[in-house]
């Protein structure tokens, strides 16, 4: 039910943070972090998971297979 | 009137036949101080105060971005409060983070605006000619609005002195304009590299705008009409815009030309056209598909067909957005956030004037050491044209020793005088140990291949014969004297060794624009 985000891509820009709309995200140890318990994957806020749209490399944010996907 | 439309395309190919027919082009078409009459000189920025009007002159007269002139004297500083974007280019790669690496987009440390202002304050003390403040990113300042702002607003309150401006890719400008004019931001920088959203698809692969992400085509129309819109609404307010436009052969060389027209039209004070950084090494998509950066000459040639009633600026040093110094200097690495928070700071008002009153008179000094060279030359007319490269530490003087010249600025010389075409980075020299000659050779010489003579404080013999095997005439006897004043006097005394046969005139071969990290700095 949630995406994440994998560390070793991330940049620490920062850009996913102000975009999500379940406050879901976080800055840890200068790379950013996934709330799975906050993420909705953005269904019922955007077409698109925010994260996933703003973020500047590729394949940094995605589907965290520990946990079943989101259903509203 | 607006510049002849000249195709770029053949200069990309391997012949250069065509560019030697563009260059004549450019040169009978106008060239630096030969406009009269209701042409606008084209040094612009770059002469002073000129034709500028007083209002224009007084907010540019200490900004060395957006005065050639200035930029001898006066130092910059930006800081990284910005690291989140809104858009994707193909030249630009967030994940690099080296010392080494010089290019924009890439930070060593980010800062908060608290941090920020402290910095700010730190290098205003120790350098009292360090006048403006800018916010370039990493990323986009305006995709980080609160960040830009706060920073924008502590400053202004604790050094209300230092200029502050912004440099954006425009995509959220229309949004923040109020609040651009509110901080009495009164320069603003815009990347515009295309007009045509089919140029755009080439250059953005995606933007991310009002909470889509929109590829291709589309995604370079809506950033195009965002743009433009946002120069336009500055500019109606009075505040100054650059615009700045990486050139990048076979995609928007020749377009170039019609965005210069299109930012001119909308007001734009100046433009800046870079030349694009790639190098595998960088991981963008364009270094790791081998998109090469242009020639020194196809830059110049560019730069010159668009300088008709615009500004152009060449002396851009398409510097980090950490970066601190004169342009062309980089001290970046004494103002560390941990240096920074442990230094006493105390902000002496008085004291940065005194020392911006000195640096006056030496500018008043210097701009009438030339004008009175430039008599000399009254009445002389000739076709000969000479680029001298020159060694300079700032002040407008040639006082740095070859060895130590981590970069020469290059002077366009002709009958119309002395005129600031450009620059070019070279890898320190003076490095001891093994290699120097081959350094000498491969860096150094491929640098300034396109110029007559380098302009030294000092230099040793063997360097010397390199140089003068290559053509180019090492001159170490304008020592510490001004720079223009110099090259005026040295181009006349080239015109009469020419008209007494005592020199063959003939062109030089193009130079590389060099690329990459710094090797030793």
């Amino acid at each position: 039910m949630a995406y994440r985000i994998v560390a070793s891509q991330c940049t620490g820009c920062s850009a996913c943070e102000p975009e999500c709309p379940n406050m879901a995200i976080s800055e840890k140890n200068g790379t950013f972090v996934i709330d799975p318990a906050k993420c909705t994957e953005c269904i019922n806020y955007f077409d698109e998971p925010q994260c996933v749209a703003v973020c500047p490399v590729d394949d940094t944010c995605i589907i965290d297979n520990n946990y079943p996907r989101y259903s509203a | 009137m607006a510049s002849p439309i000249i195709s770029l395309s053949s200069i990309a190919a391997p012949g250069r036949a065509k560019l030697d027919e563009l260059l004549q082009q450019v040169a009978e078409h106008k060239g630096c101080g030969t406009s009269s009459g209701s042409g606008k000189a084209s040094c612009g920025t770059g002469a002073g105060q000129g034709d500028l009007s007083p209002e224009v002159w007084e907010k540019v007269k200490n900004h060395p971005c957006y005065s050639e002139e200035a930029h001898h004297h006066y130092a910059r500083m930006h800081v990284a409060v910005a690291p989140a974007c809104n858009i994707q280019c193909n030249y630009c790669n967030r994940k690099y983070d080296c010392a080494n690496e010089s290019r924009p987009g890439v930070v060593s440390e980010k800062l908060t605006p608290e941090q920020a202002a402290k910095k700010v304050l730190a290098v205003a003390s120790t350098i009292p000619q360090m006048t403006v403040l800018g916010i370039a990113g990493p990323g986009d300042p305006l995709a980080n609005p609160e960040k830009t702002f706060k920073t924008f607003e502590l400053i202004s309150k604790t050094a209300p002195d230092i200029k502050l401006c912004l440099s954006t890719n425009g995509l959220m400008l229309p949004d923040h304009v109020d609040t651009i004019e509110s901080f009495n931001v009164d320069h603003v920088t815009i990347t515009i590299n295309m007009v045509d959203p089919d140029v755009g698809a080439q250059i953005y692969p995606w933007i991310f705008y009002k909470n889509k992400r929109y590829k291709g085509r589309e995604a370079a129309q809506i950033l195009s009409e965002r743009q433009l819109q946002g120069l336009e609404m500055l500019t109606e307010r009075g505040i100054l815009c650059k615009v700045n436009s990486v050139m990048i052969p076979g995609i928007n060389d020749e377009h170039l030309v019609e965005v210069n027209r299109a930012v001119k039209s909308r007001g734009a004070f100046l433009h800046n056209i870079m030349p694009l950084i790639s190098a595998p090494e960088h991981g963008t998509v364009f270094g790791l598909n081998g998109q090469r950066g242009p020639s020194a000459q196809e830059l110049k040639a560019l730069q010159d067909s668009c300088e008709g009633e615009m500004n152009m600026m060449r002396h851009c040093r398409q510097c980090r957005a950490d970066a601190v110094g004169l342009l062309g200097e980089d001290r970046s690495a004494e103002f560390t956030t941990e240096n920074v928070m442990a230094m006493e700071v105390e902000y002496d008002l008085e004291s940065r004037q005194a020392y911006q009153a000195v640096v006056e008179q030496e500018r008043q000094a210097k701009a009438a050491a030339k004008q009175a060279e430039l008599e000399t030359m009254a009445g002389e007319h000739s076709d000969v044209k000479i680029l001298v490269a020159v060694a300079t530490k700032g002040s407008g003087r040639i006082n740095e020793h070859f060895g130590h010249a981590t970069e020469f600025q290059i002077y366009e010389a002709s009958t119309a005088g002395a005129k600031f075409v450009g620059h070019r980075r070279v890898d320190l020299y003076c490095q001891g140990g093994y290699g120097e000659e081959e350094a000498l050779e491969s860096t150094i010489i491929r640098a300034i291949n396109d110029c007559a003579a380098v302009f030294v404080a000092k230099i040793g013999g063997c360097p010397k014969e390199s140089l003068k095997a290559a053509g180019i005439d090492a001159v170490d006897r304008y020592a510490f004297e001004y720079i223009e004043q110099s090259v005026i006097a040295y181009y006349r005394d080239y015109l009469e060794q020419v008209r007494g046969g005592a020199i063959v005139h003939g062109t030089r071969g193009d130079a590389e624009i060099r690329q990459g990290a710094f090797v030793a700095a």
